[in-house]
């Protein structure tokens, strides 16, 4: 096969050819990776969702896909008793939580991001630290503290109160984003007659707004997910539940029902998963804050 | 003189101000329990008579006669080992893997990232669910294509694994680190690279790792911190997979099966909550703490040499 073809306009060289169908493996190679991958993390959602709306029956079988479709078990689910106050309960949690979180957070980011000062070093460990903390750590003089002495447990404020004297890892990446906003703005307004706290809710705070909302998306999806807190302070009292929770007593009341407990399950995770859609840039933004960008 | 004191009264001044609610913060929800905590460990105290002393007793019976403190380090071994590494290695292929896909490059980083997002308490019980040995989709998948059917959360063998699949599920927040830290490799090396002649596991081998080592050391030792915290997953997990809840005052052993989901953490809530021991939880307490302070350690070193801190 020793005949070569006469190169015409729109045929391409050999090596370019070669080059072009490499390309074009490795296109079919990544994207079937790539589907490979999103399989393995949009299946187990699909599942979830289509057992959550077969009948009791089904769900008790190895069926996948459902017989009928049972879009009332989302509303029987809504209508448990309890339900609705495990969502007030743990909006109260997360919005109260990240509110108090910023207001205190913020002046402690700002101070270790511009002040120098004689042990300044430290409290950054200490932050760094409490920050790496596991919650158990400190868990029995605390509970100890709420409602042996404050009569609290039975209520979320032993889990909201603390976060009016900031929150550790909100402190951390606060500061992180603060270092990189430059000293003369500050400066500038200082010269203009602004003082330090002046300048900062003037000038600082909105030039920070990405890293704010962030924060307040982290701190946010914190207090929604908690289960250690309710669980130590909030299990005697089911007036005090939070979603998280709340949500395990559900496959409790309904033992053998999946289609029940997927159904409430998929109710949980919908208002993250919402909240996400509006707010991608700044979820993105935060994670790559945590650490990497120094 | 007298106006530079003062200046520098009016500093100190305003610093305090700033950091007040810090100082009142890590005073009292981390300093005082710290103390008190180490104060119970050498206490007999079953939080209703008023406290003991007992000396080391409370150390001595931890170490000795818990029958669950040696399950839970084992087990905490066992996750740092395989499922630290295989959420490191797993989330570099899969942000890897994202930035080479070129077509509907938006509709992959969602579907990766969006599990990340689901409230631990809710995937897990969807896991427990997935992986149910009778009627879960995972193992119905598994037998009509004729291979075998673990017990997952219900076999002792086969609940870390589990757990382990639940937390690469969860990749997201890696996906997203190494993702934005390959993006910042000089392209000008791989051109480099490739002109050397260099494969795409050479250029992989001497130009990527080499420049993303420090996300990867940042990845680990933060993996093996998480693992410290390790509580709702396996507690949830053992729950649900036991079939014992039913809401407040219900009594769970936690562990199941056979303490294979044992973590420390769920230790204190074991010995504190449930036994009234809050001499044996503050052991566990000052055990974990100790531990997650050495990593926190190697995490500060990591990050001061990146100037990060």
């Amino acid at each position: 096969m020793t005949a070569t073809a006469i190169p015409s306009p729109v045929t391409l060289t050999p090596a370019a050819r070669t080059a072009r169908r490499t390309r074009f493996l490795h296109w079919i190679g990544v994207h079937s990776l790539a589907i490979a991958a999103a399989l393995f993390f949009v299946l187990p959602f699909v599942f979830i969702f289509l057992t959550a709306l077969m009948s009791d029956q089904q769900a008790l079988t190895r069926d996948l896909w459902p017989d009928s479709w049972h879009w009332e078990n989302l509303r029987t689910v809504w209508e448990t008793p309890g339900f609705l106050t495990w969502w007030k309960n743990t909006l109260l949690y997360a919005g109260l939580g990240t509110a108090l979180t910023l207001l205190s957070s913020i002046p402690v980011a700002y101070a270790l991001a511009r002040f120098t000062f004689r042990g300044r070093n430290v409290v950054l460990m200490l932050v760094i630290a409490t920050m790496m903390l596991p919650p158990q750590v400190v868990i029995v003089p605390m509970y100890l503290f709420w409602a042996k002495q404050l009569h609290l447990s039975g209520t979320l404020w032993p889990l909201i109160i603390p976060m009016a004297f900031t929150d550790a890892f909100s402190v951390f990446l606060l500061r992180q984003f603060l270092l990189t906003i430059p000293k003369d703005y500050v400066d500038a307004a200082k010269v203009d007659g602004c003082g330090e706290f002046k300048a900062l809710v003037r000038i600082v705070l909105p030039m920070a707004k990405p890293a704010i909302a962030a924060v307040a998306l982290f701190q946010f999806f914190y207090c929604w997910n908690d289960y250690f807190g309710p669980q130590i302070y909030a299990s005697e009292n089911p007036a005090a539940w939070t979603l998280s929770y709340g949500l395990e007593s559900f496959k409790g009341a309904h033992h053998t029902n999946w289609n029940l407990t997927m159904a409430a399950t998929l109710l949980v995770m919908a208002p993250v998963i919402i909240l996400f859609f509006f707010a991608q840039k700044a979820f993105i933004e935060g994670v790559t804050l945590t650490g990497v960008k120094g | 003189m007298t106006s530079l004191r003062q200046k520098h009264r009016t500093e100190t001044l305003r610093n305090l101000a700033f950091l007040s609610p810090w100082l009142i913060g890590v005073s009292v929800f981390f300093l005082y329990p710290l103390v008190s905590t180490v104060y119970f460990s050498f206490m007999k105290y079953d939080g209703f008579t008023p406290p003991t002393w007992t000396g080391w007793k409370n150390w001595q019976y931890v170490f000795t006669d818990y029958p669950f403190f040696w399950p839970a380090l084992r087990n905490t071994l066992w996750l740092v080992v395989v499922m630290v590494t295989l959420r490191v290695v797993f989330g570099l292929g899969i942000g890897l893997l994202i930035t080479k896909v070129k077509t509907g490059a938006g509709f992959f980083r969602t579907a990766f990232y969006l599990p990340y997002l689901a409230p631990p308490v809710a995937a897990t019980m969807a896991f427990a669910f997935l992986l149910n040995p009778g009627t879960g989709p995972v193992n119905s998948i598994l037998g009509s294509i004729g291979l075998p059917q673990p017990g997952w959360f219900n076999d002792p063998a086969w609940s870390k694994p589990a757990l382990t699949m639940l937390a690469l599920w969860g990749i997201g927040d890696l996906m997203v680190i190494f993702m934005a830290s390959l993006l910042d490799v000089p392209q000008e090396q791989y051109e480099a690279a490739s002109l050397d002649g260099a494969g795409a596991w050479q250029r992989f081998r001497y130009v990527t790792l080499p420049n993303i080592s420090p996300i990867v050391l940042f990845a680990v030792v933060t993996g093996v911190i998480q693992t410290m915290q390790y509580y709702t997953q396996p507690l949830v997990a053992g729950k649900v997979a036991s079939g014992v809840i039913g809401g407040a005052g219900q009594q769970f052993e936690p562990g199941y099966p056979d303490k294979s989901t044992l973590t420390l953490p769920q230790l204190v809530y074991h010995l504190g909550f449930q036994r009234f021991d809050t001499g044996g939880a503050s052991v566990i307490a000052l055990v974990l703490f100790a531990l997650a302070m050495v990593f926190t350690a190697f995490l500060m070193r990591s990050m001061s040499e990146r100037s990060v801190a």
